[in-house]
């Protein structure tokens, strides 16, 4: 990253490279004020008549299958991150195609963990040259120190698709982890000694890219049912021993907070949810797996008990606890992005009320709508929030990457989105003058729920109306953020950032929303 | 050939660090003879308040008088009062700064606390653990308790101490009684010693047996009080925790003007007794019976011990509610997840709520129109009865189950 980068102020007053990675950028213009026009990517056409007859795609090994992609130095290799913490094959791709010898390739995962940290030897090796997707623990630090030579690129699950079919990002090998899979490439993550529950993340991969080279550790006879991947997608299938450390992929059990602090900003969530009348018959909500969600579902589900309400349809990551919701009555269905645990595989691949769902229909910003904004409220989380409601989710408060966007900034689309958050941790208050890195605009963010009180969004007047005269602690933002900046003993010093980007947020359209300065 | 001998340097340490530590510091301290202050810092809140922390860590030095030392700190975010008390702690065990203090920024004092106000709950906050301190009153307990006794390891008192002082002072504990609980006699001397003066509003003394300790608590927080110049009332709740106290109940309770509760403490009662504590408590049932009896006698509050199953949360009602049918106004808490479970069990129910009101409105009509006599119906309604029902929904209206 040694030539000079061209900065321009974008609508929100941010300062952004107008080329990312030898690629033209689009300065963030304002929600819905970008218009995409012509035609989406496409990949290759392809024949049958190159495909063997018998349905029989399967290669010896990892490496073999690249190489007969056609797999050279430059190219765009992707993955998908449902096996989360638990993914090998990842690892297994980038380490097949060092020992070809290959160089500079983009690595394109919808998500990297802490366990793939081996990616970093592959940049200094030079096999990798840059990677864009969520980068956190030692990737994060490694982007963010400037040691990358392209510049991170950070999309949303929904922005990921939209880079795909915008041909901004053009995968030329897609390498997809499958729990079950046939010889013909069909593939399903609900079943398997490895399931992960949904595949919805490696969908486009599977429709848009030159190669897709599908790997399993459970191969089943012709047809494995139900197939979430097309073996028609598929070019080569390679069979391992393992795909992944299932403990890690999901947890065994589902961990509600027991901090009394954050259960009573999960009930703060609920109580509005409950008080604001958006808890209703036929309602629809979404809620992560994070331990605050978690607990929310807990005493929502108490207070939907309690005044007869059930929902028509509630948006995973799917944990026990929604399963619990749907068994018991609860909700008509749970459309799923992803499985955090055993209860939400198992009830994936036992209910048919539990489906899978991928970023296509829930989050597609090139989709002729999306089920985001038919959702009525979400839960999200927050690293910072500042006094306008713009909102960081990526950047811990001193600059260094924490987390990537994953389906948050979609989800900003729901009717009412709020973040649970606590008002400070470790001292370090978690209500700001301006966020280090921005990830939300403060007009897509509703409420604030912190343990010291609720904060609504002033231009969201008919939230404040519908809870006025409520038991509720509303309070202004400011209100809150002068507290908690007197207990923590004064404002905190504004950390020095570099002058130098070594990453970027793109917004749900392409454009550019933030810039992730390298940390001083 | 003779080298002056150096000096040996001086050293201490206090407080907490670790992966698993929040809201903590550790400081070691090295009293030196030259070369001013040396202080180096590893924090993990260092680019937002790493100066501020060097910066107070001075502040604090100055104030102790020390001209000359190193301090190391290692912080987990720890909030301004805590930073004071565990650098004061560091250097009062190098034995330096004798007769010296430096406290941390004062909070507003809340009003003085009431004799018979509410005490439903009390929550235990360990006195070596800060991080539990900022959000105890969110959890809206009647009384916060910063304990100094069996939550703090023996040899970690004198640092304790000093931060449960700077905690009355800088921490805004909201409409919360705010309660200490001192060290047996006599080293709970020395707690009041370094307390009293942050005004906390009720002292409980632990394994009390006998009168004569009450009283000379009671002195020492007077001495201390007129030294101070303070005349806000700091209350005493006498903690019965053996045999021969439950025996001397009503001479606790009645030993000074001061003491405006008595309560139990079951653990090492039952201990005492060598019998097992139950979640039932039929050993104890006697002892609480002469608590709330000997309590009563003197015209105070009789308060019940803790429940300690912290995951379940029907047993704790039951206890509570089976508390409350015994006498008892109220009892300890040891999580915040208890304090709801506790007010509901010490409320009165709807159907008492109204009929102590019918009997309420029936006296006050029955004032108006001048007559002795209060009826409800074709019943006659005795004074004591009357008594009960004005002072019940007095209660209730406090904890805010009725307007």
């Amino acid at each position: 990253m040694s030539e000079r980068v061209e900065l321009a102020h974008n609508a929100v007053g941010r300062r952004v490279p107008t080329m990312v990675n030898g690629r033209p950028q689009i300065p963030f213009l304002g929600v819905g004020k970008y218009q995409p026009r012509g035609r989406k990517a496409a990949p290759p056409i392809r024949s049958s008549k190159d495909y063997p007859d018998s349905g029989d795609k399967r290669l010896p090994d990892l490496e073999t299958a690249l190489r007969k992609c056609g797999l050279r130095d430059g190219m765009v290799i992707s993955n998908h991150h449902h096996l989360r913490d638990g993914d090998r094959v990842a690892l297994m791709a980038l380490e097949a195609a060092a020992k070809i010898g290959v160089k500079d390739l983009l690595w394109f995962p919808s998500a990297s963990f802490p366990s793939q940290k081996g990616a970093i030897e592959l940049m200094e090796k030079k096999v990798i040259h840059h990677i864009e997707g969520s980068m956190n623990g030692p990737l994060g630090d490694y982007c963010t120190q400037g040691k990358m030579r392209g510049m991170g690129v950070l999309r949303s699950h929904g922005g990921r698709w939209q880079a795909i079919q915008d041909g901004e990002v053009h995968i030329d090998i897609a390498v997809i982890a499958a729990p079950t899979a046939d010889f013909f490439g069909n593939a399903d993550g609900s079943h398997g000694k490895s399931a992960c529950g949904s595949l919805g993340f490696a969908l486009a991969d599977s429709t848009y890219a030159d190669h897709v080279i599908v790997v399993t550790d459970n191969l089943v006879p012709f047809p494995c049912v139900p197939w979430q991947i097309q073996g028609n997608n598929v070019d080569y299938v390679v069979e391992v021993e393992s795909i992944g450390d299932p403990s890690k992929i999901v947890s065994g059990t589902t961990q509600i907070t027991r901090s009394p602090d954050r259960l009573r900003i999960a009930e703060f969530v609920a109580r509005f949810l409950r008080e604001s009348g958006i808890m209703k018959n036929g309602f629809s909500f979404q809620a992560g797996a994070g331990g605050i969600a978690l607990a929310f579902v807990q005493y929502l589900k108490q207070m939907m008990k309690e005044d007869g309400v059930k929902a028509r349809f509630v948006r995973g990551g799917s944990t026990k606890v929604l399963v619990e919701l749907l068994q018991e009555g609860l909700t008509d269905y749970i459309l799923d992005g992803q499985t955090f645990d055993l209860d939400g595989v198992r009830s994936m691949a036992n209910d048919p009320r539990h489906v899978a769902t991928s970023p296509f229909t829930s989050y597609n910003y090139h989709g002729k709508g999306n089920f985001a904004s038919l959702v009525d409220a979400v839960v999200l989380g927050a690293t910072e929030v500042d006094t306008n409601f713009n909102a960081n989710v990526v950047t811990h408060s001193d600059g260094r990457l924490l987390h990537g966007i994953g389906g948050w900034q979609n989800c900003l689309f729901s009717g009412c989105s709020i973040l649970a958050v606590p008002s400070f941790r470790d001292r370090i208050p978690v209500i700001v003058d301006e966020v280090t890195t921005l990830t939300g605009p403060a007009e897509m963010i509703d409420v604030i729920v912190t343990e010291r009180g609720i904060a609504i969004n002033p231009r969201r007047t008919d939230l404040l109306d519908a809870v006025k005269g409520s038991k509720l602690p509303i309070r202004p933002i400011q209100d809150i953020k002068t507290e908690v900046e007197k207990i923590c003993g004064g404002r905190p010093a504004r950390p020095k950032l570099g002058d130098r980007p070594c990453a970027v947020v793109k917004w749900v359209d392409g454009t550019v929303l933030d810039t992730v300065w390298q940390v001083a | 050939m003779s080298a002056a001998e150096p000096k040996s340097p001086r050293t201490s340490e206090a407080g907490h660090w670790g992966k698993d530590v929040r809201s903590d510091m550790h400081v070691a301290f090295e009293a030196r003879d030259s070369g001013g202050v040396e202080i180096s810092l590893e924090s993990r809140v260092a680019p937002y308040y790493g100066d501020a922390i060097l910066e107070q860590a001075r502040q604090v030095l100055d104030e102790l008088d020390i001209k000359h030392a190193r301090l190391t700190i290692h912080d987990e975010g720890a909030l301004p009062f805590v930073i004071a008390a565990r650098i004061e702690a560091a250097v009062r065990r190098a034995g330096m700064a004798l007769g010296k203090k430096s406290l941390p920024a004062q909070h507003t004092p809340p009003a003085p606390s009431q004799r018979d106000r509410l005490r439903r709950s009390r929550l235990y906050l360990p006195g070596s653990e800060p991080k539990y301190y900022i959000n105890a009153a969110l959890h809206s307990p009647d009384a916060v308790i910063l304990d100094l006794e069996d939550s703090v390891h023996r040899d970690e008192k004198d640092v304790a101490r000093l931060l449960v002082r700077n905690t009355l002072r800088a921490v805004d504990f909201g409409s919360c009684e705010r309660m200490v609980r001192i060290n047996q006699l006599p080293l709970g001397l020395e707690d009041l010693a370094e307390i009293v003066g942050e005004s906390p509003d009720l002292i409980l003394i632990p394994k009390v047996e006998d009168p004569q300790q009450v009283a000379e608590v009671d002195r020492m927080i007077g001495e201390m009080k007129s030294r101070h110049g303070m005349i806000r009332s700091i209350w005493i709740m006498p903690i019965l925790e053996s045999a021969l106290g439950i025996e001397n109940a009503f001479a606790v309770a009645a030993s000074s003007e001061n003491v405006v509760a008595l309560t139990i403490g079951l653990e090492d009662y039952t201990a005492d007794l060598g019998m097992a504590k139950t979640p039932q408590g039929r050993e104890s049932a006697y002892a609480r019976a002469r608590v709330v009896n000997a309590a009563r006698a003197a015209g105070i509050q009789a308060i019940d011990s803790v429940f300690s199953d912290v995951a379940d949360m029907e047993a704790l009602r039951h206890w509570g509610e089976a508390s409350r049918a015994m006498g008892f106004e109220g009892m300890g808490c040891i999580h915040p997840g208890q304090v709801r479970v506790v007010h509901e069990a010490f409320a009165p129910s709807a159907a008492e709520i109204e009929k102590a009101q019918k009997i309420v409105a029936a006296f006050e009509d029955a004032q108006q129109k001048g007559l002795a006599v209060v009826s409800l119906g074709s019943k006659m309604i005795d004074p004591p009865v009357v008594q009960r029902a004005l002072k019940l929904v007095d209660r209730a209206k406090a904890m805010g189950v009725i307007q």
